[in-house]
């Protein structure tokens, strides 16, 4: 039954990418040139998801459990750092170099365009490059 | 290329997205981030939390085809800008995401609806640099 549910949670997300626009690089990368061609339909694609999910949450949480058991797993982290930000900042730039971004891209992946295959390939290799060089990665500075 | 304003399409979608992301929250108390749950399930990160996952992005991917079978129309994925962009975008993508701990769904959606604050910091962070990026590349280098 779990697995049941993730499938049509997955289903319904990405219907809703599929009809707003948001696996549509074009209407993505429009988006952002406001000195161009500009489409601010994303706009509304960001206020419909945040007041669903906005109240949709906090309905959620009178519940002292998930459905399926466990807990709810919230990420709690306040701190900004520099990795917080350097890396947002990187994502934005990738996002407005190719139009797709992670959430948009695997339920594109359905249409069977080599395009988005290309792309979730690109994103493994970001994220394997990540694992690589997080040995390195400076020591948090204490707060 | 010129797309069409598509408000109450990007709205409606917006809402099922968000819907998305409180089924997700209901029955697994998991936030709806891609980020993580694609290189959660690229990498087997945890292997309890394999088949959920796996199973949502099947539902994902999906998603497209469903709409094509009740429509008849596949949704619209127009790639405006070359191989090589989607491929190093894509890589930037991968990193930064895993760096900043996460992109649209999940700082985007979800992050801003909890108001998180690390999610209130990427947030405006990443869609600058994307707006930047769209800026330097269509009005500096004319692409």
């Amino acid at each position: 039954m779990k697995l049941i549910f993730a499938l049509i949670t997955g289903l319904v997300f990405g219907s809703g990418i599929a009809v707003s626009g948001m696996m549509d690089p074009a209407k993505v990368l429009n988006f952002f040139d406001v000195a161009g061609t500009w489409d601010p339909s994303l706009a509304f694609v960001m206020g419909g998801a945040l007041v669903v999910t906005f109240i949709g949450y906090r309905l959620v949480w009178r519940r002292n459990a998930p459905l399926f058991g466990g807990r709810f797993q919230i990420p709690n982290g306040s701190d900004i750092d520099v990795k917080l930000i350097g890396g947002s900042a990187l994502f934005g730039i990738g996002w407005g170099i190719a139009g797709f971004c992670p959430g948009a891209a695997i339920p594109a992946l359905g249409t069977g365009r080599w395009e988005v295959a290309l792309f979730l390939v690109a994103v493994a290799v970001g994220f394997y490059l990540r694992r690589l060089i997080a040995p390195f990665q400076p020591a948090r500075v204490a707060s | 290329m010129e797309t069409v304003f598509t408000p109450f399409a990007s709205f409606g979608g917006g809402l099922a997205i968000g819907f998305g992301a409180v089924l997700l929250m209901l029955g697994l108390g998991r936030i709806f981030g891609a980020t993580g749950i694609m290189s959660g399930a690229l990498f087997f990160e945890n292997r309890d939390e394999l088949s959920w996952r796996l199973a949502l992005i099947a539902g994902m991917i999906l998603a497209p085809l469903a709409i094509f079978a009740v429509t008849g129309t596949m949704p619209a994925v127009n790639v405006p800008v070359s191989p090589a962009m989607i491929a190093i975008g894509g890589v930037i993508v991968g990193l930064g995401a895993s760096l900043g701990s996460g992109c649209t769904s999940g700082h985007g959606v979800c992050g801003l609806s909890r108001l998180s604050i690390r999610s209130i910091v990427a947030v405006p962070t990443f869609m600058a640099t994307a707006a930047i990026t769209v800026f330097i590349v269509r009005h500096v280098f004319g692409a």
